[in-house]
């Protein structure tokens, strides 16, 4: 590959094609123009950002020699990927793209201000995983929930916003392109259950290899890790024995995607030795 | 003398000229467009023709060779519907070449219609192109036009919002219920008094794929009568409560002085059904719901002024759609024209 095309370069490469997408996306809804016309272009625009943000993350994963999740720019840049990915197996049944638009613009949002700070990227660590490829699994699959959680956390302001119109009775303009309210929540309880399922599966594994190693992991990681894991099951459970429905279940969505954001903060600075375990035979 | 090329014609009556005792007067019925097709047809000088006869007009689009074959076309039709000649003048129009294919253009795009952006008109349009067509009363012009007219009428509908929105308070309460269920083919549809406004209710959330509809009425002989005209399930006003809790769609609609559905009925169901979203449409006056049920989560109360207000405002957006429609169509009209021209000098397409 050229010299050129570095892989920061191909990540600003997605992160403007992911603007583009937002405000091409957003100018159509402004002029009213057809639902169909607005997901080509937007689903255009979305696909090429997402080709050259892939090609940059594994430029980066092969100069650090695994996945590259090792810095908060890694591990936020990896976010904004997963979302795409998940949008683009979500986003199809959804009416007019605007989920499409909402993915967009935070996309956008992740991958520049990740760029824009260069502190983020300043320490890049190289073989974190101690080239043991059930740890890299382990994080790979807990960073990719954090993309889950980050569209449960879209979809949920789209509840919110379409609860808003329907109760309020203001339904022209953006309101229009809205999902149903039943979609959205259904599209919510299985975003939310697939995250679970995601973290606990990588949990699991993490686990695993923590049992053999206690010291590998630091106590404020594992008790933020765990704690940001069972809040999301303590609200699967109450979503799914409807305890917890509707709005107040949007709102719990967008708090809770929050809290673990934040929690990315430990979560990373408590990275301080590579774990080099091998399997038990 | 020069030679005359023949003319693209339409002559006709609508809603915008014509008062109602003349629309009824040109009004046909199959015998009388059966007739008036046979004098057009022997008419000399009239080498294509198309009826478009609906409530709101009559038209007929044409190939004269002149004038003269134009006058004569008068004529029949006045002498077939009974309308005196004076009346037609009055109260009718002739639109000649490009003003045709315009005028065409902008009935079947519903900008010429009643209730701007209606669909139904396009279909007539179809059907009139479809049966003149069979009777090989159209020829290659008239064929051009109406494919070209066609194709316009779709592309003013894809690009514009001519056609959005809901404009009768049926209708729009259907339209909301879609944004709260999605797909409503699975909805249960619960209609609260026999009335006939909840019956026509009931019968446009049919019209989009729902199946299961219950009509609670005072007297049980009232509500399986109507149940009976809806295919639905009756019950009697003693079941409300239960029946609440089965229905997505509660349509209100009776005479009671005060609150048929309160909030406390309301917030009960709700308990049960707390995961599913409840839509109340209040369509009786004095209101038969509590409007503190509005403030429940999950449910979505709209009464008659509440969805009166949105076919306005829908209404309102469609006629701030007419003049994007009229450009794009002034656009359509100006490049099939000269082929139109050409084609009326006997050449090819």
């Amino acid at each position: 590959m050229s010299s050129l095309l570095t892989d920061r370069v191909l990540l600003w490469f997605g992160a403007v094609l992911y603007l583009a997408g937002f405000v091409t996306g957003l100018v159509a809804l402004t002029r009213r123009q057809s639902a169909g016309g607005l997901r080509t272009i937007l689903n255009l625009l979305l696909v090429g950002g997402w080709g050259f943000q892939m090609a940059g993350l594994y430029v980066r994963g092969l100069a650090v020699g695994g996945c590259p999740l090792g810095n908060k720019f890694e591990i936020v840049q990896f976010v904004a990927w997963s979302v795409m990915v998940l949008y683009f197996f979500v986003g199809t049944t959804f009416r007019g793209s605007l989920l499409g638009l909402f993915t967009a613009g935070y996309a956008a949002l992740l991958a520049l201000v990740s760029l824009l700070l260069p502190a983020w990227d300043l320490d890049r660590g190289t073989k974190i995983f101690g080239q043991n490829p059930w740890i890299e699994l382990h994080a790979a699959l807990a960073v990719f929930s954090y993309g889950v959680f980050g569209l449960l956390a879209l979809t949920a302001v789209m509840h919110l916003l379409q609860n808003w119109s329907l109760k309020h009775k203001r339904l022209n303009g953006l309101f229009w392109f809205l999902p149903s309210v039943v979609q959205l929540d259904q599209i919510n309880h299985r975003l939310l259950a697939f995250g679970v399922l995601l973290l606990t599966f990588s949990l699991g594994v993490g686990a695993a290899w923590w049992v053999r190693d206690t010291a590998s992991v630091d106590l404020p990681k594992l008790v933020v890790t765990v704690g940001v894991w069972f809040a999301y099951l303590v609200v699967l459970v109450l979503r799914w024995r409807a305890w917890l429905v509707s709005v107040r279940f949007a709102w719990v969505c967008l708090v809770m995607f929050a809290v673990a954001l934040l929690s990315l903060g430990p979560v990373n600075s408590s990275r301080h030795h590579p774990v080099v375990l091998t399997p038990e035979r | 003398m020069e030679n005359v090329p023949p003319v693209l014609f339409l002559l006709g009556a609508s809603h915008h000229t014509a008062p109602l005792a003349v629309r009824e007067k040109l009004a046909l019925d199959d015998t009388r467009a059966a007739a008036l097709a046979e004098r057009l047809q022997r008419t000399p000088g009239v080498r294509e023709f198309a009826l478009l006869n609906t409530c709101n007009r009559m038209e007929i689009y044409g190939v004269a060779e002149d004038p003269v074959a134009i006058a004569a076309l008068r004529e029949a039709l006045c002498a077939t519907t009974g309308c005196p000649p004076a009346e037609f003048d009055a109260a009718g129009f002739l639109r000649q070449n490009h003003e045709t294919v315009s005028h065409l253009f902008a009935v079947a795009s519903g900008l010429d219609s009643q209730i701007v952006g209606e669909t139904e008109i396009l279909g007539q349009v179809k059907a009139a192109y479809d049966a003149a067509l069979a009777r090989q009363w159209t020829g290659p012009v008239l064929n051009r036009v109406f494919q070209k007219t066609f194709q316009a009428a779709k592309h003013v509908r894809t690009h514009t919002g001519i056609g959005s929105g809901q404009i009768s308070v049926a209708t729009v309460a259907v339209d909301l219920a879609g944004r709260i269920f999605g797909e409503l083919a699975s909805s249960r549809v619960l209609v609260v008094g026999a009335g006939e406004i909840g019956l026509k209710t009931a019968q446009a959330f049919q019209s989009r794929g729902v199946t299961s509809i219950t009509v609670a009425s005072r007297t049980l002989s009232n509500a399986e009568a109507a149940a009976a005209r809806t295919g639905g399930w009756a019950a009697s006003l003693a079941e409300l409560p239960e029946a609440v809790v089965a229905a997505d769609i509660v349509a209100s609609s009776t005479s009671s002085p005060g609150h048929v559905l309160t909030a406390p009925l309301v917030a009960a169901a709700m308990k049960r059904r707390a995961a599913r979203p409840l839509f109340l449409i209040d369509l009786a006056l004095p209101r038969d719901i509590d409007p503190g049920t509005a403030a429940l989560p999950n449910v979505f109360l709209y009464n008659l002024d509440d969805l009166a207000k949105i076919a306005e405002e829908n209404l309102a957006l469609r006629e701030a759609e007419v003049a994007k429609c009229r450009a794009i169509l002034a656009e359509r009209t100006a490049a099939l024209w000269p082929q139109v021209a050409h084609s009326l000098q006997g050449k090819k397409f």
